[in-house]
């Protein structure tokens, strides 16, 4: 789960990592509360989970609170590139005399964590990282052995760091993978990591990612999720316990294994290049496919007014075919009149004769079996283009 | 011959007594694996019958392997408990743990991990993962054992179902060994491993990859192939369709900015003489050209 700026400075506040006074608004009223509040001169920025909002218009300087009003009033609400903006952080402004780069991340290649260092900041630092890659520090860090105050001290220097600063940031680097560890994070990045001409060393904007196979162990974690941008229909599928995403296509699909789905989605958008459709959504209901999961997918696929067909595609390893089968048949009669759409459904694997036999003779009049993927995918593809 | 494992690989299970672990050790035993025991701490000195067979189980991996000479473990422990019971069987220096269990939090992979690096004596499969199966010879997770027989391909996929979906499409030939590396960010062996050893495995004759979208796994694997791999490889990626910054059901299976995507692996592979398939069934048909050639 990635998580707004206002969301991780207050992770960074709780874990001591510097930062200035911040508050979040979903008003212009709540803005000017926040900047009566702060005092002086706020930063009102959008909160987006995407980058270059600064150049969309979405960062603005208040001189006072009926200005943070104002400037509230024109973020909320704005697009930036997809994302509305629901929130804005009011941020205490502070005067910059340079601006650096920290960050730690999940390395998958190296299967490691990764410390990037630079005093090249308030840029991209993909950037950095082509143009002036002397000043950018990467170092890798052993899960067992941890960060401490001497290898920080070393990494700051790699990163070209100012002599006088170096001590500074490397405690806020030490206080940095305490929080990546202790959230279970996998990104925590300061972009700008600032030093204020008063010579405080403060992170400035934030980023944090976190592991959300760790959410058993920080039950706090749920109150960060972003409610009012998740889809509704994945919202449900999550009350189920579905592995669900929505996408921007007419062919409902269903799968078991996430490999397997995946593949089912690119298949179907091969097939649909010919009739104009795609896939509408990737739903994997795991290996112990009951009934329940079933006709719990399938409600939510055939609430989903986008969808024009359903392609059911099931290899049973440990769950047999028959099973599923079963719980094909027992979801459209749970779901009765609210199953209107086609579904072309595709059996292999453990005990497949038996499920198809079970679907020959229910021979409900919304399903057709196929005995292929590719050939199923086509048929869905088909009968989506057609209704 | 196979890889990783054979008829004489000796396998306890950790997490045997739970609903998951006993289920599944019913299913290996009845495909033949050689499981001699179960991990369960606090339950060390019980015994519980599976398949008709008796089978003790110990408090830590090390009493295990000391009362009946285990060379493998296969863990079906939850995600809270998982990093524990890894360091127990690094600790035992098995030479593999094969790690089901999905949901473990990426910390916890990436501390035992670097534990296994460390000691040096223990190669991980997974985390979640389908395991590996030897058809007729050993079979250490949860693969269907009847798919398939012996034979001379060799299979790595970081996906199950497709797993067995490749394996149903290509029973006719059968395999020398099928590993699932698991979909999770950081696993304990990768396409790189599984493919150095199916070349230096007299009895693969070629060799299928799975790949999917997330990390760069697949391109560093083309690069191997190009410089190490002289036996024909075919190659199959999923997820073309996927939305950028979603996660498809793998932990690890997510396309971030411009990284990771199915395209730029669809590329590297095919750079590196790898033919590429549409679909499963493409692939498998690019392999039996390949093979009839």
């Amino acid at each position: 789960m990635d998580l707004f700026e206002y969301q991780a400075r207050d992770v960074f506040e709780a874990k001591g990592v510097p930062v200035l006074g911040g508050a979040v608004a979903t008003t212009p009223e709540e803005a000017r509360t926040a900047a009566e509040k702060l005092g002086g001169k706020v930063v009102v920025k959008a909160q987006v989970k995407i980058g270059g909002r600064g150049k969309a218009g979405g960062v603005k300087l208040a001189e006072n609170p009926d200005d943070a009003f104002e400037k509230a009033k024109a973020i909320l609400g704005m697009d930036i590139k997809g994302h509305l903006v629901r929130k804005v952080m009011i941020a205490q402004a502070a005067p910059i005399e340079s601006e650096y780069y920290l960050a730690i991340l999940l390395d998958r290649a190296a299967r490691s964590f990764l410390v990037m260092a630079s005093e090249a900041g308030g840029m991209d630092i993909e950037e950095v990282a082509h143009k002036t890659p002397e000043k950018l520090a990467r170092v890798h860090v052993n899960a067992n052995q941890g960060l401490d105050k001497s290898k920080a001290i070393e990494i700051v220097k790699k990163g070209a760091f100012p002599e006088d600063v170096v001590n500074d940031v490397a405690d806020v680097l030490v206080t940095l993978w305490k929080t990546f560890q202790e959230s279970d994070a996998t990104l925590v990045e300061v972009n700008p990591l600032v030093k204020t001409k008063d010579g405080r060393i403060i992170a400035l904007d934030g980023k944090v990612t976190l592991d959300d196979n760790a959410a058993f162990r920080h039950p706090d974690h749920e109150s960060l999720i972003d409610h009012a941008a998740t889809n509704p229909l994945e919202a449900l599928a999550k009350e189920k316990d579905l592995n669900y995403v929505k996408l921007e296509g007419e062919v409902g699909v269903i799968g078991n294994g996430a490999g397997l789905v995946m593949s089912t989605l690119d298949v179907v958008a091969y097939a649909g290049e010919k009739y104009g459709v795609k896939p509408a959504n990737f739903l994997d209901i795991g290996g112990g496919a009951s009934a329940q999961v079933m006709a719990d997918g399938l409600s939510i696929i055939l609430g989903d007014p986008a969808v024009r067909s359903v392609f059911v595609n099931v290899f049973g390893g440990i769950t047999a075919c028959d099973a599923v089968a079963n719980g094909i048949v027992q979801a459209l009669e749970m779901l009765g009149d609210k199953a209107t759409k086609p579904l072309v459904v595709r059996l292999d694997g453990n005990n497949v004769l038996e499920g198809r036999r079970i679907l020959n003779e229910a021979n409900h009049p919304l399903v057709t079996q196929l005995d292929t993927m590719d050939g199923a995918a086509a048929r869905a593809a088909e009968l989506a283009a057609n209704r | 011959m196979t890889i990783f494992i054979d008829e004489n690989t000796k396998v306890i299970v950790q997490g045997m007594t739970g609903s998951e672990g006993t289920k599944h050790t019913r299913r290996m035993l009845a495909s033949g694996t050689k499981i001699v025991g179960g991990v369960t701490p606090g339950k060390g000195g019980q015994e519980v019958e599976i398949e008709g067979k008796k089978l003790p189980v110990f408090n830590s991996v090390k009493e295990a392997v000391a009362a009946t000479g285990a060379t493998a473990s296969v863990v079906f422990v939850p995600p809270k408990f998982a990093k524990a019971a890894v360091v127990d069987a690094i600790d035992a220096e098995l030479p593999l743990v094969v790690v089901i269990t999905e949901g473990i939090p990426v910390h916890d992979t990436a501390a035992f991990f670097a534990y296994s690096q460390e000691k040096g004596k223990t190669r991980i499969i997974g985390p979640n993962c389908p395991g590996l199966i030897s058809p007729g010879k050993c079979n250490i997770g949860i693969t269907p054992s009847d798919i398939t027989g012996p034979g001379k391909i060799g299979l790595v996929s970081k996906s199950g179902t497709l797993t067995y979906q490749m394996m149903y499409e290509l029973r006719d030939i059968g395999f020398t060994t099928a590993v699932g590396i698991g979909g999770d960010p950081i696993i304990g062996t990768t396409h790189i491993d599984c493919l150095r050893a199916f070349q230096d495995d007299p009895n693969t004759a070629a060799i299928v990859m799975i790949g999917e979208i997330g990390g760069d796994a697949e391109e560093r694997a083309a690069a191997f192939i190009k410089e190490y791999v002289t036996k024909p490889v075919v190659g199959y990626v999923a997820g073309f369709t996927a939305p950028e910054g979603k996660t498809m059901g793998h932990a690890g299976a997510i396309v971030s900015g411009s990284s990771g995507t199915a395209e730029a692996k669809k590329v590297a592979l095919e750079a590196a003489g790898v033919k590429v398939g549409k679909t499963p069934s493409e692939t498998a048909r690019l392999l039996r050209g390949i093979l009839k050639a």
